[in-house]
């Protein structure tokens, strides 16, 4: 992402150049395009096809007039789920599922990077790592299966323990004030290790020339930590931040989907669940379709504005 | 250097020792209860007398799992989408990311953004089904190994690491006569091995796991990947047809299901869990080619 502004520049002088130059260049490398052809083709039908397929949020969609056929009814869906009793219920869970996401899971990997840069044991460290690391590669079928399991009220050992200490169980999958918790803190036993790769290998590029110096200087190791290595990871920290913010209405539909019951369904019914019922099993294709492109529009702008705040801020950018 | 520590720097060493050994304990527990469960006598995990170590060892409900035929069928599923999901994945990641990595490949840019946009905007969810229901593959293999065939991430990645390679090498290779499809099977494909097999373990390891396009594009069973069938058996308990119509006493059926219950969810983890130590090394790596020139 870094070098995005280099490249361009090494490619200026050959933009002033003359089109013959062009022209060459590309009989040049003719089957260079021949090995992308299939993979721009690609891009075309599987990505930019549903791009135009959007269109059907404008329209009624009718099965055998196809896409094109059908006729416009304006923003007719939009008002339609705007005005919906499902409307607040589903933009509140998304955002607080979101936020609540953002702030406790985007926190924990950062601090779990800088408390393992601290470990001086090559042995000790690469234990915590590999074991950090295994939940990532659980399905999230297997995570909120072992949510069940751990967490049922009649043979989970969570609630055992409960009522060993005289309380009495909770159904914690069930209640809905319990949801979102579980939702966020499973992500983070989940993939707080993994998470935490990326700050780790920042934290590796550190100069130890400023440790040692800070060190002569007789600042303490918590004092370095928090002077030097996390000023040193902020470029890091931002960029992984404004992804994510990118993300917050963008719930994932998968563990969502699959803790989902209906029990639970007031706190944990979100947009992208939303569609696949109504669009999928439902097949209201126009009016979901719509609900989706609400969505993606606000994702998009949220990203935009963090992108714009961070540049202007800390001269960090995605682009 | 590190040797004269001063009593706060001791009392910090401690301090983050402690706190990272009980992340361990919190991240090792659910997966060792889960595993001492499943070889316990049912009967014992319910009753909560399992906390640590299997109670009444024993295998049986192993047993059971691996005569289920909804289980053979999704490992079978499974492997298959995996392996050509994952050749797919590549092919195409390659593909498209070697003539990006040319400096003298006109169109780079345009191309690059082409494909930079469908990562932050997307037709949706509807779109796409209607898509692939238009194309004839629902409740096709294809349905599940194109939708999501190149993630523009990795292509990124790889084009960053083709570009780490010399450019002598390749004008050597030219001056030779090499056109520039021998140079790639040639010279880049096999320079390239480490950061293809990083690929390769993170697409696996996601065809593996994934259940949501074969959720949304499969409806026929004997084509399910194992993740649906333990959803199934799992979430959605269904587990009437993993317990043998011979115990007709209720108690014990329910018994039988939670034992199944872990040894299922072992089943279905294991592989992954047991690859993944050895391939750390290459996974941090791709992680971080990711991070520090993506």
């Amino acid at each position: 992402m870094n070098e995005q502004p280099a490249m361009e520049n090494m490619t200026l002088p050959t933009k002033v150049k003359r089109k013959g130059k062009k022209l060459k260049r590309i009989r040049k490398n003719w089957d260079l395009y021949l090995l992308i052809l299939p993979v721009i083709i690609y891009f075309i039908i599987f990505k930019y096809v549903p791009m135009y397929g959007v269109q059907i949020a404008f329209k009624d969609f009718i099965s055998v007039e196809g896409i094109l056929g059908s006729p416009w009814v304006g923003i007719e869906h939009f008002t339609r789920f705007f005005e919906s009793f499902y409307f607040e219920r589903l933009l509140s869970n998304t955002l607080l599922i979101g936020l609540y996401e953002l702030a406790v899971g985007f926190p924990i990997p950062i601090i779990l990077a800088l408390l393992i840069n601290e470990v001086r044991n090559r042995y000790f460290k690469s234990f915590i790592q590999t074991v950090t690391y295994a939940p990532h590669f659980l399905s999230g079928v297997v995570v909120v299966a072992l949510l069940f399991l751990l967490l049922s009220p009649q043979t989970g050992i969570v609630n055992q323990i409960i009522v060993l200490f005289g309380g009495e169980p909770i159904s914690f999958m069930t209640e809905p004030e319990w949801f979102k918790t579980l939702y966020v803190f499973s992500g983070v036993w989940q993939n707080m290790g993994w998470s935490s790769i990326i700050y780790l290998a920042a934290l590796a590029a550190v100069d130890p020339q400023l440790h040692e110096a800070a060190e002569i200087d007789g600042a303490s190791r918590l004092q370095r930590m928090w002077h030097i290595n996390l000023p040193s990871i902020k470029p890091t920290i931002i960029i992984m931040l404004i992804l994510q913010c990118g993300s917050i209405l963008g719930v994932g539909f998968e563990k969502v989907f699959l803790m989902q019951n209906s029990l639970n369904m007031s706190a944990s019914d979100v947009i992208s669940t939303h569609v696949y019922r109504t669009g999928i099993l439902g097949s209201q294709y126009s009016y979901s379709a719509a609900i989706g492109l609400f969505e993606s529009v606000v994702n998009l702008i949220i990203l935009l504005m963090v992108n714009y705040m961070a540049h202007r801020v800390n001269k960090v950018s995605l682009w | 250097m590190f040797k004269k520590l001063s009593l706060r720097d001791k009392m910090f060493t401690i301090f983050i020792y402690s706190i990272l050994i009980v992340v361990a304990c919190l991240m090792l527990y659910p997966l060792i209860y889960v595993l001492s469960a499943s070889f316990s006598n049912p009967e014992r995990t319910v009753l909560g007398e399992v906390w640590l170590l299997p109670k009444e060892f024993n295998i049986e409900s192993y047993l059971t799992v691996f005569q289920n035929e909804d289980v053979l069928i999704g490992y079978r599923n499974t492997i298959i989408y995996t392996v050509f999901g994952t050749a797919i994945n590549i092919l195409f990641t390659i593909l498209i990311a070697y003539p990006l990595s040319r400096r003298d490949f006109y169109g780079k840019e345009v191309i690059t953004g082409f494909i930079i946009f469908t990562m932050f905007f997307g037709g949706g969810m509807i779109p796409t089904y209607l898509l692939i229901k238009d194309l004839g593959m629902l409740d096709t293999i294809w349905a599940i190994v194109l939708p999501g065939a190149v993630s523009v991430y990795n292509v990124i990645i790889m084009r960053t690491f083709f570009q780490s390679i010399p450019d002598e090498l390749r004008e050597a290779a030219s001056m030779d006569g090499c056109n520039n499809i021998t140079l790639l099977v040639r010279i880049i494909l096999p320079l390239s091995m480490p950061i293809i097999a990083v690929m390769a373990l993170f697409h696996g390891v996601g065809h593996w796991n994934s259940y949501f396009d074969a959720l949304i594009y499969l409806s026929d069973e004997d084509k399910f990947p194992l993740q649906l069938f333990l959803r199934q058996m799992l979430i959605q308990e269904d587990m009437s047809a993993m317990t043998s119509s011979g115990t007709d006493v209720l108690a014990e059926h329910l018994l039988q299901i939670e034992g199944l219950k872990y040894a299922v969810v072992v089943v279905a983890s294991l592989p992954m869990l047991i690859i993944y130590p050895f391939l750390q090394k290459f996974f941090v790596k791709g992680v971080m080619i990711g991070s520090l020139k993506g």
